[in-house]
């Protein structure tokens, strides 16, 4: 195991416990209003200041990681539930009808840019968490399929694939007995780097208002209240984006180094 | 005094030892074999000569060409004698040439970097090398991308490369390895002209005795990083002095004693088989060409009978081979199997599939790394409508470990702690173990050191004694066919082209291209071993 | 080669359709009545039977679909519910802005990513490509629109290098024009640029690994020369199709950045019309998106084939 996979996984477990203990504590009731107190710089009652609510920024990044990363989580679990079925199917009959359609869709959700996703379905069904989700759980989907495809591909032309067939084993069987198994590892690095970019897209939606709403804090809600204060008082923009920073790096460092652990071959999709 | 002199080589990469106190020499004008087994460091020896190591590489000990001595001196200066006074062809044409830039500039490029001649004069003198190596340009147009020619076609552009300054030492490492056996000798007869012509030293790595016998002056015999035996040609074959060298000779031309055939009632039955695939159209309108890859192939094995199918690469055998194992359709014709078809549109027949398994090439692709030996072989159970369970299933994995001479302890073991001869042993387990009545082994053997090899050999012969099998063996490999069955088909561009009695046709072919196939096939000299491998009796 | 630039038109088209297809179904049969929907549930009956005529509600989904495309294909866009002009030349206006903006953020984001994914790449290993692996993966994580927010603090409040935000328009000179899109294109192509620079990295070694590479060295050239000569070429296909990919993530990023430096382009328009439920502009700037992004991986396609020429042969 490389450095930047401890480094990685150390980040990443930290943002997960402040995630985790934001549950049952916060320095403060995140929502709590406190307008003597706005604007306050980090001290010692208040480690990294106050809003322009008074409410502490440290309790609310703890909840907004929590937020952002369930988000994020939920988008990447929509795309390998639907994503990894979908390229085991097409990766089954290479250049079959299944194949075929199955890519073909998967190249026009993938011509829809994430945002011209989430702008979409935000003016028809209202901007909310949830619509967002979809948004980046749809992109999610041909990501997977392709990484999935691509990986089993490769197995079906192995011999021990033959050996399996020759054995009277259904294409489906073998799917979950050989294929799944030897490509888990490209998908656990997909995995985690799609988190990341979940991470990144949260805050992008919510940023421009299309993904959570008020009053969850979310780090990309936060950074939009900061965006007209960002001049009077810098910590309520510098905090949250050094939040998302953390957990981006952590995520992609134990990324790379899960894949270099596993199987230095393994190409990853990086959008 | 010799053009290329290396003396006392010791070589390490990232601490680990690979060649240990290597000494050998080329003269001018003279063919200088290193030979054997993989892991031998023949290849490291080459590398270590051009000095392209990988890094983490430590090299002691003196390599002099021409009595300059390449380990001390800089990258700049090695750098103006490569290409220019010693060219280097490798073993994998397919992958040798850059895929984007056409064969003339490639070949050009040699001459350019050199800096020796302008732009016109380096292509006029990349066009003339390629005539040299049989792509004359107005045949071959210089102007075509790699993609476009054929393995032996790209090899004969890498040898253009390599000899376009008329270099004093060419290395060859495994020049032949790669490609068909046709091709193979007209590369070793034009490796053979320009070394006369060009009066240049040659230095050819192959694991090859054969290839070997056939070309070099001298030859260098090395195991496991070290120089076991070094000599003139004859001189060596005629002495063998060490015993590995003796047991590389005899392993090459190893020989099994099969058992009588019997039985005549048909077992696989192939009709007038037909199998294409779409060619991508070529011209805008026009409509897809097939490729037939198979093109009416009739044959029938008998019970008990031992059949080889010989052909070089692109001759249809991987496609047959598919259809015989029932895993793609066949267009034209059937397939049957104690007469029942072996493929169905509707998922696979397990009551045909029972009566065949099969052996693939590659021991390293053939399981999958994540189960365990136990679990591997007894994948063919699938096939049964009551497979075996709890200790019926443990002793019969128990027999078949043992029959291919593993331990039963090795039931326990996943893939990646055997050896390459070993993997193949457990393939032949996993095919045994559901005593099929057919087995097809798909270049079994040919992924193999020459010493596995024989003994995979052995065990097949032995298998044939003790189990009864007919199989169906199918190997480029001719002097393989010729001891490990009865009867043999020639395969060529899709249809059987000869058919008989093995022996008959090594002896006395009759179609034309089963006696080019025999003519290309390098032989070993015939020397009797039994009386020199015991010269004190 | 002419065949595989048909066969790409073809696919292209096909993939303009199906998207235009989508983005109709969810536009206009989604939310029941379209109209319904923009006016509000308050609506007064005339002014819905007005739009309801306006939009030709009363016409066959089919027909209303071909009528959308037809129009589009001739420029019509529409008009907008709540601007009351043509939807064409509200979007051409933004245009101005926006894709100059995400063309200036691709040029410093290939001019960073190519001299540093070379440098990383021919450093392998040592302190330099360490450096470097370490910026980029910053570089990665951080969102473009809070880095426009610290360029902004930065440079922009503490330094006054720049304005902190607005567009003088280009009447007013091409050079103030691109001064005020210089913090917006610097903010956007850094993370960018840091996925470029590893792809090109990667890409780099993963070639020098491969058997032409030995065979340049064994011509005579030095490590420099076959990385210059045979490496970067065959390097250039994995990277392309990233570049490719960058254009709609900038794209995508220029609409959110504008928000940050108040830059009248697209993203104004569309989030003022996601407010106003003006679906006719929703639709046709989500189509004109999608047509920038299908464009763009046709002319990647063609490029694959000027640098490699086995797929100007193959199919």
């Amino acid at each position: 195991m490389s450095r930047g996979l401890w480094i990685g996984s150390g980040l990443t477990a930290m943002m997960l416990s402040l995630a985790l203990v934001s549950l049952i504590w916060t320095p403060y009731p995140y929502e709590q209003l406190d307008i003597p107190n706005k604007l306050l710089p980090p001290s010692l009652v208040h480690p990294l200041g106050t809003d322009h609510f008074g409410r502490d920024i440290l309790s609310m990044i703890m909840v907004g990681i929590r937020t952002s990363m369930g988000v994020a989580i939920v988008a990447v679990a929509i795309g390998l539930v639907f994503g990894i079925p979908l390229g085991l199917l097409a990766s089954q009959r290479k250049g079959g009808w299944i194949d075929e359609v199955i890519m073909r869709t998967n190249d026009v959700i993938f011509a829809f840019p994430l945002l011209a996703m989430a702008i979409l379905i935000t003016a028809v069904f209202g901007p909310s968490a949830t619509n967002a989700i979809i948004a980046f759980g749809i992109f999610n989907i041909p990501v997977f399929a392709r990484v999935t495809r691509g990986g089993a591909l490769s197995l079906w032309e192995r011999e021990f694939i033959f050996a399996a067939r020759v054995a009277g084993k259904s294409r489906l069987r073998i799917s979950a007995e050989h294929i799944l198994p030897n490509i888990l590892g490209i998908l656990i690095v997909q995995g985690t780097i799609q988190f990341a970019l979940g991470i990144q897209v949260e805050a992008a939606l919510s940023f421009v208002g299309l993904g959570v709403q008020p009053p969850t804090p979310s780090l990309g809600r936060m950074l939009a209240d900061a965006q007209t204060l960002v001049t009077i008082a810098p910590h309520i923009a510098i905090f949250p984006g050094l939040a998302i920073i953390g957990i981006v790096v952590g995520l992609n460092l134990m990324g790379d180094g899960l894949r270099d652990w596993l199987d230095p071959r393994i190409r990853v999709v990086r959008t | 005094m010799s053009l290329l002199e290396v003396t006392g080589l010791n070589l390490s990469i990232t601490g680990k030892s690979i060649l240990r106190n290597v000494d050998l020499s080329v003269a001018k004008g003279e063919i200088v074999a290193v030979t054997g087994e993989s892991g031998s460091g023949k290849s490291m020896t080459a590398f270590s000569v051009m000095q392209l190591l990988p890094e983490g590489a430590e090299i002691s000990g003196s390599i002099k060409l021409d009595g300059t001595d390449l380990t001390t001196l800089p990258e700049s200066q090695l750098c103006e004698m490569r290409g220019a006074r010693i060219g280097m062809v490798f073993q994998e044409p397919m992958s040798a040439l850059n895929p984007v830039k056409t064969i003339g500039d490639q070949v050009a490029e040699t001459i350019l970097i050199h800096g020796t001649m302008s732009r016109n004069q380096a292509r006029a003198q990349a066009h003339e090398m390629l005539g040299r190596v049989g792509l004359p340009p107005d045949q071959f147009s210089p102007t075509r991308f790699p993609h476009e020619l054929s393995g032996g076609q790209r090899q004969r552009v890498v040898i253009a490369m390599a000899i376009a300054l008329r270099p004093d030492m060419l290395i060859a490492d495994e020049p032949t390895t790669a490609l068909d056996v046709t091709t193979q000798a007209q590369i070793l007869d034009l490796l053979k002209g320009l070394v006369a012509e060009f009066d240049m030293g040659l230095l050819m790595i192959t694991h090859d005795l054969a290839v070997v016998s056939d070309m070099a002056d001298r030859i260098v015999v090395m195991r496991a990083g070290e120089v076991v035996e070094t000599g003139p040609t004859r001189q060596l074959f005629a002495k063998m002095r060490h015993p590995y060298t003796r047991m590389l000779f005899e392993a090459s031309r190893h020989s099994v004693d099969l058992p009588e055939k019997h039985g005549s009632e048909p077992l696989l039955s192939v009709q007038n088989v037909a199998r294409a695939y779409r060619l991508p159209r070529t011209k805008l309108f026009a409509s897809a060409e097939h490729y037939r890859a198979v093109d009416g192939v009739s044959f029938t094995l008998r019970k008990g009978e031992r059949l080889g199918l010989v052909g070089e690469s692109g001759c249809g055998k991987s496609t047959l081979t598919r259809a015989i194992l029932g895993l793609e359709p066949v267009q034209g014709g059937q397939i049957l199997l104690n007469g029942a078809p072996v493929y169905t549109e509707r998922g696979a027949d397990l009551a045909v599939r029972r009566g065949m398994q099969v052996v693939f090439q590659d021991p390293f692709g053939s399981f999958n790394p994540r189960h365990r030996v136990a679990r591997l072989i007894t994948e063919p159970y699938h096939l049964l409508e009551n497979p075996p369970s709890g200790t019926e299933r443990a002793d019969a994995v128990a027999e078949a470990l043992r029959a291919v001479g593993l331990s039963p302890d090795d039931a326990g073991k996943y893939i990646h702690e055997f050896s390459g001869g070993q993997r193949q042993r457990i393939a032949i387990a996993r095919a045994l173990i559901i005593k099929p009545d057919l087995i097809l082994f798909d270049e079994a053997v040919s992924a193999l050191d020459v010493s596995v090899r024989a003994r995979i050999l052995d065990l097949v012969a032995e298998l044939c004694e003790s189990h009864d099998l007919s199989y169906l063996f199918i190997s480029h490999d001719l002097s393989v066919v010729r001891t490990i069955t009865d009867r043999v088909l020639v395969m060529r561009a899709g249809r059987i082209v000869e058919e008989g009695e093995t022996e008959q046709v090594f002896s006395h072919p009759s179609h034309p291209y089963t006696r080019a196939l025999i003519a290309a096939a390098p032989v070993l000299p015939d020397i009797d071993t039994q009386h020199r491998s015991h010269p004190h009796v | 080669m002419l065949r595989y630039t048909l066969k790409r038109l073809i696919s292209l088209l096909l993939s303009l359709a199906v998207a235009s297809l989508v983005i109709f179904a969810v536009i206009e049969i989604a939310p029941g009545d379209p109209a319904q929907f923009m006016l509000g549930v308050n609506a007064q009956p005339d002014t819905l039977a007005a739009l309801r005529t306006e939009l030709e509600l009363d016409a066959s989904k089919p027909e209303r679909y071909l009528a959308w495309v037809g129009g589009m294909l001739q420029g019509d866009f529409g008009t907008s519910y709540t601007y009351r002009t043509p939807v064409a030349g509200m979007i051409a206006d933004r245009l101005w802005v926006s894709l100059p903006l995400t063309i200036y953020a691709l040029l410093i984001s290939i001019l960073l990513a190519f001299p540093a994914g070379i440098y990383a790449a021919s450093r392998r290993g040592k302190m330099g490509d360490a450096a470097m692996m370490g910026t980029t993966q910053l570089g990665v994580a951080i969102p473009n629109f809070w880095f426009a927010m610290m360029l902004v603090l930065v440079l922009a409040v503490n330094l006054r290098w720049f304005n902190a935000g607005g567009f003088p328009g280009w009447d007013k000179g091409v050079w103030s024009g691109l001064h005020a899109l210089t913090l917006p294109a610097i903010a956007l192509a850094l993370p960018q640029a840091s996925i470029l620079a590893r792809v090109m990295r990667s890409a780099l070694l993963d070639v020098l690994g491969e058997d032409f590479m030995r065979t340049a060295r064994a011509k005579g050239l030095s490590r420099g020369q076959a990385l210059w000569r045979h490496g970067l070429r065959n390097a250039l296909i994995p990277v392309l199709t990233i570049i490719g990919l960058q254009v709609s993530f900038l794209l995508a990023g220029a609409i959110i950045i504008e928000q940050v430096f108040y830059l009248p382009g697209l993203g104004r328009l569309i989030f003022q019309s996601i407010n106003s439920r003006d679906l006719i502009v929703v639709e046709s700037v989500v189509m004109l998106l999608v047509f920038v992004v299908i464009t763009v991986n046709f002319l990647v396609d063609l490029a694959y084939a000027i640098v490699d020429p086995r797929l100007r042969t193959r199919t």
